[in-house]
C-alpha cells in the first residue's frame, strides 16, 4: 500500500494548468449570452502527469481483488476476468448510441438477446429483463411486478410482503419504495425460515415473500418448496433474491423451487467488476405468471432481426435506455467462456472452498449454524474477553487480507460473514485460516494489537461518529 | 477449468478434510430430484474464441467514431481523454468493493470526496452524493425526496419537454404515492404552482435543447412550500449559471457526458446534489472527511443512518450498488480538463451548434426552432425526419433524432446535437447532405 499522504486535487492545483488540450474552434464564433453565464467555476487546475500520478497513487491505497484476498460475504468477490474488460472496451460498443435505431445497433441487440437467453437458462425462467442497474433495482422491478400482478387481478389489498429476518436491508427498503408493508418472519434454530411464523402470516393481504436462497447465513433453505407452496396457496408470489446465485448456478433451477421472479447480480455471480461500488446489473428473470410484467424494453427476435419491445403488461421503464450495457458485455463474455459445465464447476468449487474454510475456521471461532454451508458461512469474532469482530477485521488487514463482511446478518451477534468464492486457491484459504488462528491467539495474549489495528495502512481507524456529527462533505479551500 | 485455481488433487484433499466423499454430498440440502439440471448453454469457449465472437458482434453497430454524428437526445458524443480509461481501469479501482473498510479503501474514498467537491461546485449546491444509476433515476429519487418531505401534496410539476424516458421513470418511481405528474409548458415560474405541489422540476436545457429561463422559479416554488428541482446538462454548467445560483434545492444530471462513453445507453452516471438542509434526507452514499487517532486526514462513508443497510424499510431509498466506476471516470475527466478545459468544451459546443443551426436554417424548407439553446436544437424538415435520417445514415451521416420516434405526430422535426467532436467539415457535410436528400 502507498502510505504517503496524497493531497486533494484542489491542493495540487496551480492557476493556469490544464491536463487536456482541446482543438481550436474551427467555426465562426457566436456571441455568448453574457447574462446567463456563470462568474466562477471552482475546479482544480492540473497538468496531465499530475493527474496520472494522483490517481495512480490513490489506487495504491485500495485493497482490491487484483491485489488481495477479499472474502467479503454476500458480495462474491471472485476474480474478474481481464477478457471481460477487453471485450467491453471494443469501440463498436463504446461508440454505439442507444437511440441510433435498432437497425444500426444489431450487434448490441443480438448480444442482449443471447444474454437474456443464457440467463433465463441458468434460472429456468421464461423471460428476462436486463434493465435493472443493480441488485436493489432488480428487487424494485420484481416487487413492482408482483404488485401490478395483484392489481391486474383486482386484488390491490395484497400489500404485505413477507421477509425473513436474515434478509439484506435492501429487501424491506425496496418494499417501502413500492408502497408495500413489510412483515418480518423470524428464523428458526437451524437458520431457516420459521415455518409456524410463516404459516401464521399467510393471510389474504399477502402479496408475496422475498426470500434469499441460499440465505445470507450461507445456508440452503431446506423448506424452500414448502415455503413457496404456503405462499402460493395463500395467493401470494415468491420473489427470489439471487444475491447468492453463485452457490447454485448449474446445481438447481430457482424456478423449480417455486420462485416466480428473481434478480441476479451480474456483478457477483457473473464476474463483472464491482468498480468500488458499481456499476452492476440486477437483471430480473420471471416464470410465465410474471413474465408479461417485466420492465422493458426487452430484446425480441423478429425473423433474422432483433428489436426492442415492451412486454405485454410491463411495469414500465426503470431507467433511461436499456440497462448498464457495458456490464452486460462483460457478463456475456463470461457466460460464453464458462458454458454449462463451467457454471456448475463454479458453484461446486465456491461451495467446496467455503466448506473447507469453515472447517478450518470453526476450530478457533464459533460458527453460528454449524451445518453444511453453501458458498459462505457466518462465524463470530468474540474469541476473547474485550475483543469484538471489528478488532478481528481490522487486524486481518495487517495480515494482508481484506476483512469479511462484519455485523451482518443482523441476527448473528458479532457476525463475520466469509465468502471465499471459487477462484481462490487452497493455499490462500489456508493462509487466511492461519491468520485468523494467529489473531485469535493474539486476542488472548496481546489484545491491544487488535484494538489498535490496522497498523500499516494510510490511515488508522477513523472517527466516524465525529465525521457524521459535523459532516465535511466537500473541499472548500 | 476457467478461472479456478484448485486441481483435482487439491479438491480431493479438501473433501477429505471436510469429511465428505464427493462434491454431490455438499449439496445434500437441495432436493435430489432437482439437482444438476441440464442447462441450455453452449459449451464454454476459450478467451480467443469469445473475443472473436464479440468483435464480430460489436462491429455490426454503427459507431459515432465512424460517422458524422449529430445524435444526442440523452446520450452524448464527447471527447474522452486517454488517461480516463487508463486510470479508471486500474485493477485497484476496478476490482474493489464499496469502501466499507476505510483503512484499505482510501483511494476510492478520496476520489469520491473529490467528485463530491467538484460536482457540488459545478451544480452550485452544498453537496453531491456518490451517484445514482443514471440521470433519470437521480431525478426520480429527487422527486421522491420532495414527496417524502411533503407527503400530503398531490402534484409534481414537470416540463412537457422533459426527456420522455425520464417521464416514464418518474411515473414508475412515484407509482407508490398518490401523486400526479403534471406537465407544464413555458417558464417554470409560470408552471401553475399552488400549495398542493411537492416539487417543481425544471430541465436546464430541456429535451429540445432550449435553455430554460429559471429566473423567479425558485422564489415561486418556495412561496408555496415546494422544492425546486433542476435537471441540468453538466457540460453546459461549465459555462452557464449553476442551478444552485438560481435557487435550486436539488440538482440532478446525467453525467455520462463527463468522460464516459455512450456504450449503447449504459453504464451512465446519475448525479444528485442538494443544499445543506436536505443532506440528511438524501439517498445514496456520501463520503465525509474524518481523522484517525493521530489526527491524520482520511475519508469515510458517512450519514449512513439514511441508508438501507441500517434503516431497512425506513431508509430514504433502497439504493445500494451505484455507478462507482463511472463516477470515478467523471472525477478523472473533471481533473484532467479542469476549470479552463470544461469551459472550453462548453464553448466549442456552443459555437459549433450555433454555426450548425445557422447553416441548417439557410437550407430551403428547413427552419430552426426559436429560443436560446446550448448544444442541441430542433430543426423543422421539409420531408419526414425519419426518412431523412435513414437516407443520411447510408452516407455516413447521423443527422440527429427524429422526434417522431417519441412523438408520432411530430413527423417533420429533427433534434440535432453538436459537440466538440464535430468538425466544421462534418457540419458542412451535414448541411449539404440534408440539402441533397430533400431537393
Amino acid at each position: 500500500m502507498n502510505l504517503t499522504p496524497e493531497p486533494l486535487a484542489y491542493e495540487l492545483s496551480r492557476p493556469g494548468r490544464m491536463g487536456t488540450v482541446l482543438p481550436a474552434c474551427d467555426v465562426p464564433e457566436t456571441a455568448l449570452p453574457k447574462n446567463l453565464l456563470r462568474a466562477e467555476l471552482s475546479l482544480p487546475e492540473l497538468d496531465e502527469l499530475t493527474v496520472v500520478r494522483h490517481f495512480t497513487r490513490l489506487s495504491q491505497k485500495n485493497f482490491a481483488i487484483d491485489t488481495q484476498y477479499y472474502p467479503l460475504g454476500s458480495c462474491t468477490m471472485k476474480y474478474n476476468p481481464k477478457a471481460n474488460e477487453q471485450a467491453a472496451f471494443h469501440p463498436g460498443w463504446r461508440n454505439a448510441h442507444p437511440l441510433a435505431g435498432d437497425a444500426h445497433n444489431q450487434g448490441a441487440l443480438e448480444l442482449m438477446y443471447r444474454l437474456q437467453d443464457s440467463l433465463a437458462a441458468t434460472g429456468g425462467f421464461s423471460a428476462v429483463s436486463l434493465q435493472p442497474a443493480a441488485g436493489a433495482h432488480g428487487e424494485l422491478a420484481g416487487v413492482l411486478m408482483i404488485r401490478e400482478y395483484h392489481r391486474s387481478r383486482g386484488q390491490p389489498q395484497r400489500r404485505t410482503m413477507l421477509i425473513p429476518d436474515s434478509a439484506h436491508g435492501t429487501n424491506p427498503a425496496t418494499c417501502a419504495m413500492a408502497g408495500l408493508d413489510v412483515v418480518t418472519i423470524p428464523s428458526d434454530a437451524e437458520g431457516g425460515v420459521d415455518m409456524d411464523a410463516l404459516r401464521a402470516a399467510c393471510d389474504d393481504t399477502v402479496a408475496g415473500i422475498m426470500i434469499t436462497n441460499p440465505s445470507t447465513l450461507g445456508l440452503f433453505e431446506r423448506n424452500m418448496e414448502a415455503i413457496a407452496k404456503l405462499v402460493h396457496d395463500a395467493g401470494g408470489l415468491v420473489y427470489g433474491d439471487g444475491a447468492n446465485m453463485n452457490a447454485i448456478a448449474g446445481i438447481v433451477l430457482p424456478v423449480e423451487l417455486g420462485v416466480d421472479v428473481m434478480h441476479y447480480n451480474l456483478h457477483k455471480t457473473f464476474s463483472t467488476p464491482h468498480g468500488g461500488g458499481g456499476p452492476g446489473v440486477g437483471m430480473v428473470g420471471a416464470a410465465p405468471v410474471l413474465a408479461p410484467f417485466l420492465p422493458g424494453p426487452v430484446v425480441v427476435k423478429k425473423g433474422d432481426a432483433y428489436a426492442f419491445e415492451m412486454p405485454a403488461k410491463s411495469i414500465g421503464r426503470l431507467k433511461s435506455f436499456y440497462g448498464n450495457f457495458g456490464v452486460l458485455v462483460r457478463a456475456y463474455a463470461y457466460v460464453r467462456m464458462m458454458g454449462a459445465d463451467g457454471m456448475r464447476r463454479m458453484a461446486e468449487n465456491a461451495v467446496l472452498n467455503a466448506n473447507y474454510l469453515k472447517h478450518r475456521v470453526e476450530k478457533t471461532y464459533k460458527v453460528k449454524y454449524p451445518r453444511r454451508c453453501m458458498h459462505e458461512f457466518v462465524a463470530m469474532g468474540d474469541v476473547a474477553e474485550g475483543i469484538r469482530t471489528l478488532d478481528i477485521a481490522k487486524r486481518l488487514i495487517d495480515y494482508g487480507f481484506h476483512p469479511p463482511t462484519i455485523y451482518f446478518p443482523l441476527i448473528v451477534p458479532e457476525a463475520m460473514m466469509i465468502e471465499p468464492t471459487e477462484t481462490e486457491s487452497k493455499e490462500t484459504l489456508d493462509a487466511f485460516a492461519e491468520a485468523l488462528e494467529r489473531i485469535a491467539a493474539e486476542a488472548r495474549t496481546e489484545p491491544d494489537l487488535l484494538h489498535d489495528a490496522p497498523h500499516n495502512t494510510p490511515v488508522g481507524r477513523l472517527d466516524e461518529v465525529a465525521a457524521a456529527r459535523c459532516p465535511i462533505l466537500c473541499y472548500r479551500g | 477449468m476457467p478461472f479456478i485455481a484448485n486441481s483435482d488433487s487439491d479438491r480431493s484433499a479438501m473433501l477429505a478434510a471436510i469429511g465428505v466423499a464427493s462434491m454431490d454430498e455438499l449439496f445434500a440440502d437441495i432436493p435430489a430430484s432437482k439437482r444438476y439440471p441440464k442447462l441450455a448453454l453452449d459449451p464454454g469457449l476459450s478467451e480467443l474464441e469469445v473475443l472473436r465472437e464479440l468483435d464480430a458482434l460489436a462491429s455490426k453497430n454503427l459507431g459515432a467514431d465512424r460517422s458524422a454524428w449529430f445524435l444526442g437526445a440523452g446520450a452524448y458524443n464527447h471527447f474522452i481523454p486517454s488517461l480516463v480509461p487508463a486510470l479508471a481501469g486500474r485493477g485497484e479501482f476496478l476490482t474493489a468493493y464499496t469502501p466499507y473498510q476505510p483503512e484499505v479503501s482510501q483511494g476510492t474514498l478520496q476520489a469520491i470526496f473529490e467528485y463530491q467537491s467538484m460536482a457540488s461546485a459545478l451544480f452550485g449546491v452544498d453537496t453531491v452524493n456518490a451517484s445514482h444509476y443514471d440521470g433519470a433515476t437521480a431525478l426520480a429519487e429527487a422527486a421522491l425526496m420532495a414527496v417524502a418531505a411533503n407527503p400530503t401534496r398531490a402534484r409534481v410539476l414537470v416540463p412537457a419537454a422533459l426527456h420522455p424516458e425520464y417521464k416514464d421513470v418518474l411515473r414508475l418511481y412515484l407509482s407508490a404515492h398518490p401523486v400526479q405528474l403534471a406537465e407544464y409548458e413555458g417558464a417554470p415560474r409560470d408552471a401553475g404552482l399552488s400549495d398542493d405541489v411537492a416539487c417543481l422540476i425544471a430541465a436546464y436545457p430541456d429535451f429540445e435543447g432550449r435553455i430554460t429561463d429559471l429566473s423567479g422559479a425558485a422564489e415561486a416554488a418556495h412561496a408555496v412550500g415546494a422544492l425546486f428541482v433542476v435537471h441540468a446538462d453538466p457540460i453546459m454548467l461549465g459555462l452557464f449559471k449553476s442551478p444552485g445560483e438560481l435557487g435550486a434545492d436539488l440538482v440532478t444530471a446525467e453525467g455520462q457526458a463527463l468522460g464516459n462513453p455512450m456504450n449503447h445507453g449504459g453504464p451512465f452516471l446519475g448525479m444528485m446534489g442538494a443544499t445543506q438542509k436536505l443532506v440528511r434526507k438524501m439517498p445514496g452514499r456520501i463520503v465525509g472527511q474524518a481523522a484517525d487517532h493521530e489526527g491524520r486526514r482520511g475519508f469515510v462513508l458517512t450519514l449512513s443512518a439514511r441508508e438501507q443497510h441500517i434503516r431497512r424499510e425506513k431508509a430514504v431509498s433502497n439504493i445500494c450498488s451505484n455507478q462507482g466506476l463511472v463516477m470515478l471516470q467523471t472525477t478523472i475527466y473533471l481533473e484532467a480538463l479542469g476549470k479552463a478545459g470544461l469551459r472550453k468544451v462548453a464553448q466549442l459546443c456552443w459555437h459549433k451548434a450555433h454555426y450548425a443551426a445557422g447553416q441548417l436554417g439557410k437550407l430551403p424548407g428547413f427552419a430552426v426552432a426559436g429560443g436560446e439553446f446550448f448544444k442541441e436544437f430542433v430543426v423543422k424538415t421539409p420531408r419526414p425526419a425519419a426518412e431523412i435520417a435513414d437516407k443520411l445514415a447510408a452516407r455516413g451521416v447521423v443527422p440527429g433524432f427524429p422526434l417522431s420516434r417519441y412523438y408520432p405526430q411530430r413527423t417533420h422535426e429533427l433534434l440535432v446535437c453538436v459537440t466538440e467532436m464535430n468538425t466544421k467539415a462534418q457540419i458542412d457535410l451535414l448541411a449539404s447532405s440534408l440539402a441533397e436528400v430533400t431537393r
